[in-house]
This record gives structure tokens, C-alpha cells and sequence, in this order.
């Protein structure tokens, strides 16, 4: 018997949702984007850690690699070779930059070489154009160049191509080379030749930089960290760098899963912004159909029997909603690697991934449903008496002790942590999503339930009475105060903190022209080339900024500890970067407009006491942190041989963003005058023919000079710049259009009311135009009150996430902020007065007939 | 049978409670056809509320064929009312979203009844809409969506049917036609029916007639067509 009484409630609930669907969808429809947002996101993410799982070992070229920016010592070369004679394969490469020149069209570029030994890559194949070129770059000095360089220098096969000193006749371009993921090659250009040639360009000689690496194939089914083991220590115990293809695979995996889990936040928030969609828009639907479940009520249905009917209409449609949610994540899904192109370093493969698409799925039903369960609950509490006299009240009174109440209250909640948990990488950052909504909602309805308060105490008589009208609708019976808010205001907290987060993380790559003091950098200047090269610039009319000096060390010691005591001592790892790294430093007297000094004095103004003989010097706040370095601690420098000491007198910001030589560690004058050194010099140059001619002229002269052409630079990141805030772009706009689905519920929950009475005003002689301006002064108070409170929660939301996620400083950017209320705004009054649409198409007698 | 015992019915006011029905007793039997008369606000409809189990009284007791209500859970009330009880109401009360052959199936389906189909057909030919099963609510006339609804209330075959002003929208002709249908669906399947009217010529084809006034009972009289009362 009991389940004979349900077997028809699946039909039953079918055909009664005839005429609604088409609204129940509309309502669904809020999630949609979300469950989009939340497909597409996991798929491409999927398919690239597919990618990363399969191509890692090509892009890194082999299992293992050994990479130091100096040549490694022969005993480390011995060990070497051994491993290369017991059978495994073994590559070697050395890279580093410098200006290709090809003399046939007299153009330079600034370009990455890598010189590369007979056996590699060890792992992957290289395709060149034309074929099988690969192996010839051993024979003879020859080059196999990226199409962008023979693009960019107006080269083609067969030109010479001049290295530092040496020739090298272009034989092909390159269209895959394991090792050299093909983001780095979009950015620059790239010169491939033998490595026993590399002597010939007399480049690798005092101060140059390069990079030397090794790497080794494995046989399959080797764990190369198991296999690395035993020689980690002896190399590292050489600063050489010893990576293994799992490294790499997780280095690579976990920036996409960072940037996966970013975007999986917006996705989630877009979702719930949908849930509170779905809520409004079914309570809209429920008031439609108390008299239906009356009657249902009055011939026999219990309570739990209404429940089922609408719960499972607002399932399928849920599935509807989130299945059209699914198919736009599929398109952008296949769309997007297209927008990417050239921005990954991997080759992926778009595939559907069925059991996203699943999740995605379950996700958007449950979402769907939770939110429809608060006002769906109502139903039971529908009066049968209801159907016998409209003024019968519609709901019984809820009881404090309606158990399924809580329960739904408690799966919202429940629903919302753990979506946010399943979204961060950490429990912790979970629930601060969690709670940052749930304030955000809090916060919301706070400001809805004081504006009701407000309109009720500032309605005074002296106020026009249509104004008095739309004022008053915030507070009367039946008032949509709190859902209009709730949902307007969610709306463009999403929409202005993704372009508040976007425009701060932007601002970090300040490119402006202003940035810099000039547009052509040359570096790698010996000392006794700075002279003429400065005067080459000024003869060709142009200005010259004094020149930087570039001192290369490392640190040797920390207040006179060894850095194997100094890392015991205070925590920190002895191979972090910090410790081992090669600094490239400076000496002068003055600040420079990309620094500010954090703590600490400059140089200046720390008075000198004649015992006080070791010199000053400022380092970066996050080195000094990284190091556990305080003021006046010590520091002595290997500067190539020569042991300098120096004290840390302050600590600085750097913006790196900048096209200006930066350094970590800066030193006062004296200390390092004496030391060997290059300069970097930049040069404002006025066009690009004249750029074109100095760079010939320095490259012609000076060989091992290099120079970058800044503005080309710029236009190459500002390319890519473009590219990501045309993603997050997309985002906001995404959530702007989810917005309206969702205002649209928010809306229609008391339409009727609202349609009811202004018919009544109409009867009662009130012209369309009185009606369209109470509806607007009602309209523009909740588009103001939901677009200005989102916006301010918005800088919140972008603070936190600039601080917390992205390490960065926040700065809010008020116009932009403004623009979005403002569009949110008049989204709110264009949807209200849609309303007003009906209440001029209805007659009088319509709406009375209706009561 | 539907008996009434003592029934009171108040309402929370400013001035304190307001009774709208007062000491209200009476007995029905089965198969009988009794009409509820008296002038507005006189607590007819909130007494057809109680007796069906839609509301519940502040005192006293309703007995439908043999089942206290006073006892029942809300839900306990709505099974009762699909096992025993028809409704018909003024303003009809068809789903506005289902067919005239669906409306009818419903009582039977919310009961996990088979056949439902088949009942209701036979019910709308009873009626006399045969060839109307398939129209919804908005395609049929007054009259006609009138008879969908008696034809609903028959669904369940009910041991007592309640009517509230059932001629209250239909012009005269029209409502005849309702009441001498209601008549023979009450003489061919031994329902009681209670009719909540205020309309005289309606009250006087009843066999019996309970008058209120001010929530009391004024009167409670057989008519000519009326049998013995109980």
C-alpha cells in the first residue's frame, strides 16, 4: 500500500508541470553557467594533466637532469661519462643568450642558443623543416632556428647567421625540440647548433651567463628518484641542480591545479550566485501553485505526496539546467585550447571527460535542489482550507520543530563548505571561502533588512507620492527587498572582485612606457667596452643613461657561520634558491624609482663611525626573509674568488614588473668598485630604424654585447597579457550574464503582487507613466543598495585573494568598481520595469477576475 | 454517516476570541442529500471545513463514517479525505495544468490506485463530456469544467461528498443541470452529499436542510423531498 501511493507520482508530478516548465527551466537556468564554468574548468584542466602525464618526459627531454650555470667539474664529468658507458643514454646542452646577427639583411635579435651535443635530447624526437636536419648540426657549423627568429631577423635557409665570433649557415627550422617547452620558444627566438662549435662564438668566456645541463634517459619502468638517489648528494654538494622527470610532472601539474582551483572558486561562487537564483525563482513558482496543492490537499494528497510531485519537477528541471550547463563547459572545453594556443607548453589533446561531466552534473542537480528544497518545503504547509476561501491563510505557520527544515538548512550550509572545500587545496582555505560567502551573504541581507528599514522611516508625506510608492514597495507586505539585494548584490560582488583580482595581477606587469628610462638595453658589457658603446649611442644622436654595473657572486658566509650552520641555526633550507643562487649585484649611491626602502637606512644616512669599516648594503625583503637575514647582520660574499663582506643595513621592494635593471642585493660604491664586472646599459632610442642600426653597429664591433629592443619585448607580453585579461574578461562577463537568469528569479517572486497591484492603480486611474516611475524610483533603490554593497564587499573578497592567494599588495580600482555597479544597477531597473511591461498589457478586469 | 458533535470554531481577535461556530451538533446518514443554508458570515463554510477534516475545531468532535478526526494527524485527515471524501467547489478547482480525463485521475492516483484511467472515462461519460476528456481547464466552458469536477469527486466513490456553493458561478440553466446531475450521482451510488448553499431553490431539492445563523443552528428541517431524519 505505502508504495502503491508514490507509483504515480512521477507522472502525476510530469503532466502538472505542463505549463511551468518553460519558467521552472528559466529558473534552472541560473546554475547552468555555473555547472559550465565548473565542466569546462575540469575538463581542460583534465586534459592537460593528461598531457603533462604523457609529454612530461619530452618536454623535459629525458628522466633526469644536471644543470648548473657553470661548467661541472671534471670528477662530476667522470661520474658522468660512466653512466653514459654502462649504456644509458646521455645529452648534453649549454644555453645562453646573445645576439644573432645575419649580415645579409643587417638585422639583429636577441636570441636563446643552445648548443647541443650528439646525443641529444635523450628522450623525444626532433622534427625540423626540411627533415633529418637534426644530425647535421654536428658536421659542420650550422644553425636550426625557431620560425620566429628567421621571421624576425628576415632570414631564410642558407643565410649565414652570425654567433658572438663565430658563422653558422642556416640550415632549417625547428618545429618540435624536447626540452624547449614551446611557450619559451613563442617569447624569444631560438638558435640550435653544435655544441663543439660553442668555443668558436668566444661567448662562454669571464662574467657570461649560461646554463649547462645534462640529462639522462632511464630504461622504462625506472623510478627515476629512486635512481637519482645515490648521486644527489655528490652533485648538489657542487650547486648543480639535479631535477627528475616527477619533479617536473608535479611542478607543472600543481601550477595548473593552482590555477584549476582559482578558477574552480569563481566556478563555485558562480554556481551558488545560481542556487540563490534557483531559490528566488522557485519561490515565485511555489506561490503559483498554492491553490493547485490546496485542491491536491483537499482530494487526498498528504503532504509528503505534494512534496514529492514538486521536488521532482524541480529535480528534472535541474537536470535540464545543469545538462545545458554541462554542454556550454563542453564547447568552452573545446574552444578554449584554440584561445590558448601557444600559451601551453604541451601539446593537449581536448577529450571529453565523461566523469566531469558526471560531477559537473551531480553537482548542478544537488545545487538545484538544496536551493529549491527552503522554498519547496513551504508546500506542505499549504491550508486545503485554502481552496474553499482565498482568505484562508495560504502557509500554516512553521513550526520551530520542522525537523526537515533544519535539515535543509543544515545541507545548505553543508553543501556550500563543502563545495568550497572540494574547490581549495586545503581544509583551512575551504572553509574561509565558505565563510567569506557566507559573510558576504550575511552581509547582504543585513543592508537589505536596514534599507527596509530606512524606507519606512523616511517615507514621509512630503515626498512625491510616486516616489513615496516605490520607496514604500521596499518595506510593504510581500516585498522584495532581500531577494533583489541578495541576488543583485552576489551578482557583481562576483563580477567586480574577478576585475579587481584581474586588474591588480595586471598592474604587477606595469609595461607603461613611462616604466622604463629607456626602450634598448644592452648588456654584458665588458668594462673596457663601456665607453665606446656609450659614445656609439650618443653618435647616432640618441640618449644613453649612465650605465649599471653587474657584479656576479654568491654567499659564502653569514655572520661569519658557514651557510650549512646558518641553515641549521635558523631554519631554513640549505638548497633553497635564496642560499645557492648566483646574485648579479650593484653598486651605487641612490635609490632608483623601482625600489622602496622597507626597513632600515640607505647608505647615506647611517652615519659612519671610523671603526665601522665594512661596507653597507640593501637586499630584497623577500630574500631577506627567505635567508632569515635581520639588519646589521653580516654577510660575505664569494665574489669570483675574492671574499667581500658587507652589512645588511636595510631592506627594499623591488617591482619587477619594470624594465629596469633590478637586483636583490645592492651594495654601497666602495664595496665593490675594485671587483671584476659588466654594465647594462639603456639606451632611449627614438625609432625602430635607429634601434636597428645601433644594435648592428654594437653587434658588429662587439660580438659578445647583447641587446634587447624593449618595445619588442612589450608588445610580445603585452600579447600575452591581452590574452589573459581577454580570459578573465570572458569570466566576468560570463558572471554578468549568469546574472540575469538569476535577477530575473529574483524578480519574478513577487511579480504577481507586484502585477496585481499595479493594475489596481491603473483601475484606480494611475497612467503608465506614474506606474513605470514608481516602479523605477523602486528599482534604482535596489539596483543601487545590491550593486553598491556587492561592490564594496568586492574589495573584500579581491584584498583576500590578492593577499592570500597571489601574494600581492591590493589597490582597489575604483572606477572600474563604479562602471560594474553602475551596469548591475541598470540591469536591476531594466528587468524591474520588464515587469511594468505586463502591467500595461493586462486589463483591469484581468487582474480582478483574478482575485 | 457524519456526525457532529459540540463543534466550536474561534478565531483569535484583538477584543479576544471571536467564535464563528457555536455548539454545533448534528447527524447525517448515509446516503442522504442535505443542504447547509444561511446568509454570509454565518460559518457555513468554515463548518463544511471542519466536517471534511480541512481544518480543525477549538471543541467538540466530527465523526466521518465512523473515524474521529479530532485525532488525526493533517496527513491522516488527506488519506481519510482520499479514501471517503469528494469535494466539489464554486469556483470548480480543476488543475489548471492537466486535462479534464487527468484531473479525474488524480484522487485515484494519489491513492496508487490501477485503472484510473478507465474510471475516469467512465466517469466523464457519466457526466457527459466523453469527447472533452482531452481539453484542458481554460477550453472548457463553466458547466462543463463543473461536471469535471463532480466527475473528480466521484473518482474515490465517496462515502460522502461535500459541495460548496456548486451553482454559485453558473448562470441557472446551467446550475440545474449540476444539481439534477449531483442528484442521480447520489441516488446510484448511496453517497452522502452536503451542499453549502445560500441559494433557496438549490436547498429546497435537498432532502434536508440545516440553517446557520451567527455560527448556531436556527433550523434543521426535512423538506418535502426529504426522508425521515435520523
Amino acid at each position: 500500500m505505502t508504495t502503491s501511493r508514490w507509483r504515480f507520482i512521477p507522472g502525476l508530478a510530469w503532466r502538472e508541470s505542463r505549463t511551468a516548465r518553460r519558467r521552472l527551466l528559466l529558473y534552472m537556468s541560473s546554475i547552468s553557467l555555473g555547472v559550465g564554468a565548473l565542466v569546462a574548468i575540469d575538463s581542460v584542466a583534465d586534459n592537460v594533466q593528461t598531457a603533462v602525464r604523457s609529454q612530461s618526459r619530452s618536454v623535459m627531454g629525458g628522466d633526469i637532469s644536471f644543470s648548473s650555470d657553470k661548467r661541472f667539474p671534471d670528477s662530476l664529468r667522470a661520474v658522468l661519462d660512466s653512466i653514459s658507458t654502462s649504456g644509458l643514454k646521455v645529452g648534453t646542452v649549454v644555453t645562453f643568450t646573445s645576439m644573432a646577427y645575419a649580415p645579409r639583411t643587417q638585422i639583429t635579435r636577441l636570441a636563446q642558443v643552445r648548443a647541443v651535443g650528439p646525443t641529444y635530447p635523450p628522450y623525444g624526437e626532433v622534427t625540423s623543416e626540411p627533415a633529418d636536419q637534426w644530425k647535421a648540426l654536428q658536421a659542420q657549423p650550422s644553425a636550426l632556428v625557431s620560425p620566429s627568429t628567421l621571421i624576425s631577423l628576415d632570414a631564410k635557409l642558407g643565410d649565414t647567421l652570425s654567433i658572438g665570433y663565430a658563422q653558422f649557415v642556416i640550415i632549417g627550422t625547428t618545429n618540435s625540440v624536447p626540452g624547449d617547452p614551446g611557450l619559451a620558444s613563442a617569447v624569444g627566438p631560438r638558435v640550435y647548433i653544435g655544441e663543439k662549435y660553442v668555443a668558436n662564438t668566444q661567448l662562454l668566456g669571464f662574467g657570461s651567463r649560461a646554463s649547462f645541463e645534462t640529462l639522462i634517459r632511464l630504461p622504462d619502468g625506472v623510478q627515476s628518484p629512486k635512481w637519482v638517489a645515490p648521486f644527489r648528494p655528490t652533485f648538489q654538494k657542487q650547486n648543480i641542480r639535479v631535477r627528475t622527470v616527477v619533479q617536473q610532472e608535479q611542478n607543472m601539474t600543481e601550477a595548473v591545479s593552482r590555477l584549476a582551483d582559482f578558477l574552480g572558486i569563481v566556478g563555485m561562487i558562480a554556481l551558488l550566485l545560481g542556487g540563490i537564483g534557483v531559490a528566488s525563482g522557485v519561490n515565485a513558482f511555489v506561490n503559483r501553485k498554492v491553490d493547485t496543492v490546496a485542491v491536491l490537499r483537499c482530494i487526498g494528497a498528504t503532504g509528503s505526496q505534494v512534496l514529492a510531485i514538486y521536488v521532482t519537477q524541480a529535480a528534472l528541471m535541474g537536470l535540464a539546467g545543469a545538462a545545458i550547463g554541462a554542454a556550454i563547459g563542453v564547447a568552452i572545453q573545446f574552444v578554449l585550447p584554440t584561445a590558448l594556443k601557444g600559451t601551453l607548453p604541451l601539446d593537449v589533446q581536448v577529450q571529453i571527460v565523461p566523469r566531469v561531466i558526471a560531477l559537473g552534473l551531480g553537482i548542478g542537480i544537488w545545487v538545484a535542489l538544496v536551493f529549491s528544497l527552503r522554498p519547496l518545503l513551504a508546500l506542505r504547509r499549504v491550508s486545503p482550507l485554502q481552496a474553499l476561501r482565498r482568505d484562508a491563510d495560504a502557509l500554516e505557520k512553521q513550526r520551530l520543530k520542522d525537523l526537515p527544515s533544519h535539515l535543509v538548512n543544515i545541507a545548505l550550509v553543508g553543501s556550500v563548505v563543502l563545495l568550497a572545500v572540494s574547490r581549495s587545496d586545503s581544509w583551512r582555505r575551504g572553509f574561509i571561502v565558505a565563510g567569506g560567502i557566507g559573510a558576504a551573504l550575511i552581509l547582504l541581507w543585513l543592508s537589505a533588512a536596514l534599507l527596509s528599514q530606512l524606507a519606512r522611516k523616511l517615507v514621509a508625506q512630503r515626498l512625491p507620492y510616486l516616489l513615496r510608492q516605490g520607496v514604500a514597495n521596499l518595506y510593504r507586505p510581500a516585498n522584495q527587498t532581500r531577494s533583489v539585494v541578495l541576488a543583485l548584490g552576489f551578482g557583481s560582488f562576483l563580477v567586480s572582485t574577478l576585475y579587481l583580482v584581474q586588474a591588480n595581477l595586471l598592474k604587477q606587469f606595469d609595461v607603461a612606457a613611462s616604466a622604463a628610462r629607456g626602450n634598448l638595453v644592452f648588456f654584458d658589457i665588458q668594462d673596457d667596452q663601456r665607453v665606446a658603446i656609450d659614445s656609439m649611442v650618443r653618435a647616432a644622436g640618441q640618449q644613453a643613461a649612465a650605465a649599471t654595473p653587474i657584479v656576479t657572486m654568491r654567499i659564502k658566509e653569514i655572520n661569519g657561520q658557514s651557510l650549512d650552520a646558518w641553515a641549521a641555526s635558523h631554519a631554513v633550507q640549505r638548497r633553497h634558491w635564496a642560499m645557492t643562487r648566483e646574485y648579479r649585484s650593484t653598486y651605487r649611491d641612490t635609490m632608483v624609482v623601482t625600489e622602496k626602502l622597507v626597513s632600515g637606512k640607505w647608505f647615506n644616512d647611517v652615519p659612519s663611525t671610523a671603526a665601522d669599516t665594512i661596507p653597507q648594503m640593501s637586499i630584497e625583503k623577500d630574500v631577506a626573509s627567505e635567508i632569515g637575514l635581520s639588519l646589521g647582520d653580516t654577510i660575505t660574499w664569494d665574489v669570483q674568488g675574492v671574499p667581500v663582506r658587507a652589512r645588511v643595513t636595510s631592506t627594499r621592494e623591488v617591482n619587477w614588473g619594470r624594465f629596469d635593471p633590478n637586483f636583490f642585493a645592492v651594495f654601497q660604491t666602495k664595496a665593490l668598485v675594485t671587483a671584476p664586472k659588466m654594465f647594462v646599459l639603456v639606451a632611449a632610442v627614438s625609432s625602430d630604424t635607429a634601434i636597428a642600426r645601433i644594435q648592428r653597429n654594437v653587434v658588429l664591433r662587439y660580438p659578445n654585447v647583447s641587446s634587447v629592443d624593449l618595445s619588442l619585448l612589450r608588445s610580445t607580453i603585452m600579447q600575452i597579457i591581452g590574452r589573459i585579461t581577454l580570459a578573465v574578461r570572458f569570466l566576468a562577463l560570463f558572471s554578468l550574464a549568469m546574472a540575469i537568469p538569476v535577477l530575473f528569479s529574483a524578480v519574478a517572486a513577487t511579480r504577481r503582487d507586484r502585477l496585481r497591484e499595479g493594475v489596481l492603480l491603473k483601475t484606480l486611474g494611475a497612467t503608465r507613466s506614474q506606474i513605470g516611475r514608481i516602479l523605477l524610483a523602486e528599482y534604482s533603490l535596489l539596483g543601487m543598495l545590491g550593486a553598491l554593497t556587492g561592490m564594496l564587499l568586492s574589495f573584500v573578497g579581491a584584498w583576500a585573494l590578492i593577499k592570500f592567494l597571489f601574494d600581492g599588495t591590493f589597490a582597489p580600482a575604483l572606477l572600474p568598481a563604479f562602471m560594474i555597479a553602475l551596469v548591475m544597477m541598470t540591469l536591476a531597473v531594466l528587468i524591474g520595469l520588464s515587469t511594468g511591461r505586463e502591467v500595461f498589457r493586462e486589463t483591469p478586469m484581468a487582474a480582478l477576475r483574478e482575485n | 454517516m457524519l456526525v457532529a458533535s459540540n463543534l466550536q470554531k474561534e478565531y483569535p481577535s484583538g477584543a479576544g476570541a471571536l467564535a464563528v461556530l457555536k455548539q454545533v451538533s448534528f447527524t447525517i446518514p448515509q446516503g442522504s442529500l442535505v443542504a447547509i443554508v444561511g446568509p454570509s458570515g454565518s460559518g457555513k463554510t468554515t463548518l463544511l471545513g471542519l466536517l471534511a477534516g480541512l481544518d480543525v475545531p477549538s471543541g467538540g468532535t466530527v465523526s466521518l463514517d465512523g473515524v474521529e478526526l479530532n485525532g488525526l494527524t493533517e496527513d491522516d485527515r488527506a488519506r481519510l479525505r482520499g479514501e471517503k471524501v469528494g469535494f466539489i467547489f464554486q469556483t470548480f478547482q480543476l488543475i489548471p495544468t492537466l486535462t479534464a480525463l487527468e484531473n479525474v485521475q488524480v484522487p485515484l492516483e494519489l491513492r496508487g490506485e490501477a485503472g484510473g484511467a478507465e474510471r475516469a472515462k467512465m466517469l466523464l461519460d457519466r457526466v457527459g463530456l466523453a469527447d472533452r476528456m482531452d481539453h484542458f481547464p481554460t477550453q472548457l466552458s463553466g458547466g462543463e469544467q463543473q461536471r469535471v469536477a463532480i466527475a473528480r469527486a466521484f473518482a474515490n466513490s465517496p462515502k460522502i461528498l461535500f459541495a460548496d456553493e456548486p451553482t454559485g458561478n453558473l448562470d441557472g440553466v446551467t446550475g440545474a443541470k449540476i444539481v439534477e446531475l449531483l442528484e442521480q450521482l447520489n441516488k446510484s451510488s448511496g453517497s452522502t452529499v452536503v451542499i453549502v448553499t445560500h441559494d433557496m431553490t438549490l436547498a429546497e431539492r435537498a432532502g434536508r436542510i440545516i440553517r446557520l445563523r451567527d455560527g448556531a443552528v436556527v433550523e434543521d428541517r426535512l423538506t418535502a423531498t426529504g426522508a425521515p431524519a435520523a
